[in-house]
């Protein structure tokens, strides 16, 4: 479809090669070549492939519904002016290992590793991982690493797809993993922690704020502390990026390693993927960091120039003992971030923040004012929270359904104890109407739970 | 010519002036209204732009870049061929777009439909039974083949088997994924003719023998004939073989690595199926596996149900995560979704005689540059290539001291981005060329007598060409300064230097 | 280029100053040749037990990486911390101020220095692999 050769191109280049036909060039082995026909879709004009996406596209009807869904990945406004990330120079270049002609993509990457670094209060950041959860792992691994031991104590408050990935890596690194419970308010529980690490065997203590029930969930000072004497590094885990608008960064409740996720700047929701995950750490594991980093040097007469670096951690040579395999990264989401962090500034950034504050507290008291819905916990949240409500979260989200809402996630699908919950998430995306819609609807349930 | 500008932007963050920013969205309220004191931070200083002077920022980082809607890419094992437009329109559709990933499946039965059917071709296309598109990338998705490869041995009982075996010859990820396994690598040295040996294979595999690593073609651009007889080898021995697909462009329609004997594979669909490559990612990696690998692969995977056949309305599409012996997720939610849908885009707009094209033209434009460039540039390997060939400079050095680098720079000055230098490491002064198929043979002929012209001036005035670039935006960078006093972030002045 | 003499040489490019029982090591000029600028030096500690022909530690260049490894056994004593601030001194002094780690000799030192070159032999080793 989109090869440019005419039959003539064709025959002049064969004549030059010395091949009689493409199939006697192409030619392989007979006892490897092709012999059943493939199973493909037919080949489409770009006139029908353009109404057949269009089909396929209308099928996901739940874009049309209100959304009160979060959970690791956010609704947010996403001003047209990102659309400059689609430039060809951006779009279709490759890694920038020539630097003296990707300028423009080291200088972006060098941003957003500044971006990071001041968001999360730490010295250095990677050019981004593959998402949020991968992100834990890698910094799992700079742990492990770091310290020779192979325990990580999980909070059972981090994101469950993130444990589930922790969980998949650990199986290859010979890593165990323990959780720390949650309290009854929906926090991580320290209460644990200073027996487990005197059994000096813990690499890592990983724990998210705001958690993945949207509390806030800093470890106190003494936490802190205990995991600092114990030589273990505390890893801070940030799924709801813009959240560092405003609360504490990582650094400032004692995390050495900072990961997560920035698919909350402006990176389309696109059904999970490709989002956008960073890290960040201090200066002493700077040599640990996987993946690519950008630095800031001179050419020859001087001028300013941006380079990859210290790409001896890197597995195009270190090979097997390489800090970590990734190659590709996801560069484009990164850049799009950084577009989005420049779009709207520190006054947009922090007028979106306390948006989302207001919309989600505006959220929950409309939730909580309905006979039968509490709020769950009574920590401090940022934009998502934790409604209990009459009967079974399944079946009250069914009931919003039907009133073309997406009310929030079902929590029992992770947590046994929280089968009578929904994860309820605002945004500046968050409307009056959408919150009045789901009052009224929520209106309907007590009636049916009592009917039951 | 095309080549970059050489217009400077600051930093952003040397730019910009508190309250400047274009107010997109607005609040009357501030955070201190809903959190508690200590809850709210008073460090973070970000810069405040304009829209107008955001804008001129990144257009103008945009304009000092060379993609492939610049210039020619010859960028061997990367694949660097059209981009087709449509993908990106496609993957913008609000449908798609908007979708949030826990949107209940009968709510999304369009993007399950779109990652059901991806899956379904590629298992045709590549010979396998079924793939899984969790994986991000290439490297993401060998970590997963070998995980999935450590779950059927265990499970098997034969905990000795832990040696992965690459060729010397392998990209750099195929190593450091063995090693995130807890896998010990060995390598086997290729033959005369560049090929994995067959005789050395069988010394090398044993009870210890997990998996063998390969790429077929390989990274010099050569088929593995032997392939199904090392196969057979390595399957012998109670190994699992392990298809590396970047170099996949080379054979789609001809034949298949399950019909050569492999058990898992993955795919750089940023590579063959037109991904766009944003700078470094984000890339996608699916990976295969053949029917008894199929219990392991990553949750979640999309099952369609209803009657076998073309889909219909009476069928149903949802995410299956009840897999008791999968290795488990590997990232976050479902797929780089977006990329699934360009690459099946990209499947629809050529079918399977369109993609068997796609190769055969790829291997033609890789033949007739390797054939004119053999004219006056040493290729080691004088035989018929597939999409990608080698040549070397390393009889250039001897005679001129102009190195492979030296005519990657030189190229650079001339409106063409350099193939890939100095791998694989078996080729001194290495140059691996893959033109892809979407180039005109006007695009190749110029290239050649471009690097033609290189080569003589190496051997006129050397200096020329150890002193390019010079018509980039930047010379050659001081790398041992950047590796030595890394400064890998803009420092605020007060806090001094970092 | 002659090697200076009185030193012992390793086959992976390191040599030792041997003085009483203490031994001096570092990498050779033809070693921080082939890596090109160094960026990067990773020792041993001191305490640090070592056998002949083990890795103790990394050498990184700009494009490459070199795995450093003991020419002979015995317990590190000190190490030379100025490489910290300016690996360079590699590349600039690979015999002198570029010195590496320092061990006190243990074990049968007659039938480690059987393992090792003299200059001659290690130049004679040089001229092979340029080859």
């Amino acid at each position: 479809m989109y090869t440019p050769h005419t039959d003539r191109d064709i025959q002049e280049m064969l004549a030059v090669v010395g091949a009689p036909s493409l199939e006697a060039l192409a030619r392989v082995p007979d006892e490897v070549a092709l012999k059943a026909p493939l199973d493909l879709p037919p080949a489409l004009a770009e006139i029908d492939l353009m109404r057949r996406f269009e089909q396929l596209a209308a099928r996901n009807t739940g874009t049309g519904y209100r959304q009160f869904l979060g959970a690791g990945a956010y609704r947010h406004y996403v001003p047209p002016v990102l659309g400059l990330a689609m430039r060809g120079e951006f779009l279709t270049a490759y890694t920038p290992y020539q630097a003296e002609v990707s300028q423009g993509s080291l200088q972006a990457i060098y941003e957003w590793q500044t971006y990071i670094c001041l968001l999360t209060g730490l010295d250095v950041a990677n050019a981004s991982v593959y998402d949020g959860a991968t992100a834990t792992a890698e910094a799992a691994i700079m742990a492990i690493n770091a310290t020779g031991h192979r325990t990580l104590l999980v909070s059972r408050a981090v994101h469950p797809n993130y444990r589930a990935v922790l969980r998949t890596y650990a199986e290859g690194l010979d890593a165990t993993i323990e959780e720390l419970p949650l309290t009854a308010g929906g926090l991580t529980d320290w209460s644990q922690l200073a027996s487990r690490l005197a059994r000096n065997d813990v690499a890592a203590v990983v724990v998210q704020s705001p958690n993945f029930f949207g509390n806030v969930d800093q470890p106190p000072a003494q936490a802190q502390q205990a995991i600092r004497d114990a030589g273990a590094l505390l890893i801070g885990v940030v799924a709801e990026v813009l959240s560092l608008a405003v609360l504490p960064p990582p650094a400032r409740w004692g995390a050495e390693i900072a990961v997560g996720e920035a698919q909350s700047f402006g990176v389309a929701l696109a059904y999970g993927g490709p989002y956008a995950g960073f890290m960040a750490t201090t200066k002493e594991h700077l040599r640990r960091l996987p993946g690519r980093l950008v630095g800031k040097s001179v050419d020859a007469q001087g001028r300013t120039a941006y380079v990859l670096t210290m790409q001896a951690r890197e597995q195009h040579i270190r090979r097997e003992k390489a800090t970590s395999n990734i190659c590709t990264n996801q560069a484009h989401c990164a850049l799009i971030a950084t577009m989005y962090l420049a779009a709207v500034g520190d006054t947009g950034l922090r007028a979106i923040a306390a948006e989302n504050l207001r919309r989600s507290r505006q959220l929950a008291t409309a939730a909580a004012n309905i006979s039968g819905f509490r709020l769950a916990h009574e920590a401090p949240f940022f934009n998502e929270f934790v409604v209990r409500v009459p009967g079974r979260a399944a079946d009250v989200l069914e009931l919003l359904e039907r009133n073309g809402i997406l009310g929030g996630v079902d929590l029992g699908r992770w947590y046994p104890e929280y089968t009578d919950a929904i994860l309820m998430t605002a945004t500046e995306l968050t409307t009056d109407d959408d919150i009045q819609a789901l009052a009224n609807a929520l209106q309907e349930v007590p009636a049916r739970a009592a009917a039951v | 010519m095309p080549l970059p500008s050489s217009t400077q932007t600051p930093l952003l963050f040397e730019q910009g002036k508190p309250g400047r920013a274009t107010p997109y969205v607005t609040s009357s309220a501030s955070a201190e209204q809903f959190l508690p004191k200590e809850l709210v931070r008073d460090d973070l200083q970000l810069p405040d732009l304009p829209e107008l002077e955001m804008v001129r920022h990144f257009t103008r980082l945009s304009q000092k870049n060379f993609g492939i809607d610049l210039g020619f890419y010859p960028l061997g094992s990367c694949t660097m061929k059209h981009n087709p437009k449509v993908n990106d329109a496609v993957a913008a559709l609000p449908g798609f777009r908007d979708l949030h990933p826990y949107v209940p499946d009968h709510l999304a039965q369009g993007a399950l439909q779109v990652m059901w059917e991806l899956e379904r071709a590629l298992s045709s296309l590549f010979g396998m039974a079924a793939f899984s598109l969790n994986p991000s990338a290439g490297a993401h998705a060998e970590l997963t083949a070998l995980l999935i490869a450590k779950a059927y041995f265990k499970e098997r009982g034969e905990r000795g088997r832990t040696t992965v075996i690459v060729p010397d010859t392998a990209h750099g990820t195929n190593p450091a994924s063995a090693a995130m396994v807890g896998y010990k690598v060995v390598s086997l040295k290729s033959k005369e003719n560049g090929r994995v040996d067959p005789e050395e294979m069988r010394k090398a595999v044993g009870t210890d023998t997990a998996v063998c690593m390969m790429t077929n073609p390989n990274t010099l651009g050569l088929f593995e004939d032997e392939i199904a007889a090392i196969a057979r080898i390595v399957h012998e021995a109670g190994g699992l073989m392990y298809y590396d697909g970047a170099n996949a462009n080379a054979l789609m329609g001809i034949t298949r690595p399950g019909d050569m004997g492999f058990d898992l594979m993955h795919l750089n669909t940023h590579k063959t199926f037109t991904i766009p490559h944003g700078g470094g990612g984000a890339g996608h990696g699916p990976v295969g596996v053949a029917k008894h690998l199929v219990a392991y692969l990553p949750t979640p995977i999309v099952v369609r149900e209803g009657p076998e056949g073309p889909t219909t309305e009476k069928h149903t599409f949802r995410l299956d995560f009840d897999r008791p012996r999968s290795v488990g997720p590997v990232r976050s939610f479902w797929s780089n979704f977006a990329h699934a849908v360009r690459a099946l885009a990209y499947i629809y707009a050529n079918g399977a005689r369109g993609l068997r094209r796609v190769s055969e033209l790829a291997i033609l434009n890789a033949n007739y540059l390797r054939v004119k460039i053999a004219e006056f540039l040493t290729v080691p390997y004088d035989e018929v290539c597939r999409h990608e060939f080698v040549a070397s400079a390393q009889d250039l050095k001897r005679e001129t001291g102009v190195r492979a680098l030296d005519l990657a720079k030189g190229l650079l000055d001339n409106g063409y981005m350099a193939p890939t230098v100095y791998f694989p490491l078996i080729v001194p002064e290495c140059m691996m060329i893959e033109p892809t198929e979407t180039e005109t043979k006007e695009t190749l002929d110029a290239f050649v007598e471009t690097l033609r012209s290189l080569v003589e001036t190496a051997r006129r005035d050397p200096d020329a060409l150890l002193s390019a670039p010079q018509r980039t935006p930047v010379g050659r960078i001081d790398e041992a300064r950047a590796a030595r006093q890394p400064d890998l972030r803009w420092m605020p002045a007060e806090t001094g230097v970092h | 280029m002659a090697q200076p003499q009185g030193l012992l040489y390793s086959k992976e490019h390191e040599w030792a100053k041997v003085e009483g029982d203490v031994a001096t090591v570092g990498i050779t000029d033809y070693a921080q040749q082939s890596l090109g600028d160094i960026v990067f030096v990773e020792l041993p500690k001191v305490g640090a037990k070592v056998d002949q022909g083990g890795n103790v530690g990394v050498v990184e260049s700009v494009k490459a990486v070199s795995d450093l490894f003991t020419p002979l056994s015995g317990e590190v004593v000190e190490v030379n911390t100025a490489l910290e601030d300016d690996p360079s001194l590699v590349n600039r002094e690979p015999f002198g101020g570029g010195w590496m780690f320092k061990i006190k000799v243990s074990g049968d030192l007659s039938s480690q220095r059987s393992k090792l070159l003299d200059a001659s032999s290690y130049e004679a080793l040089i001229r092979e692999s340029e080859h």
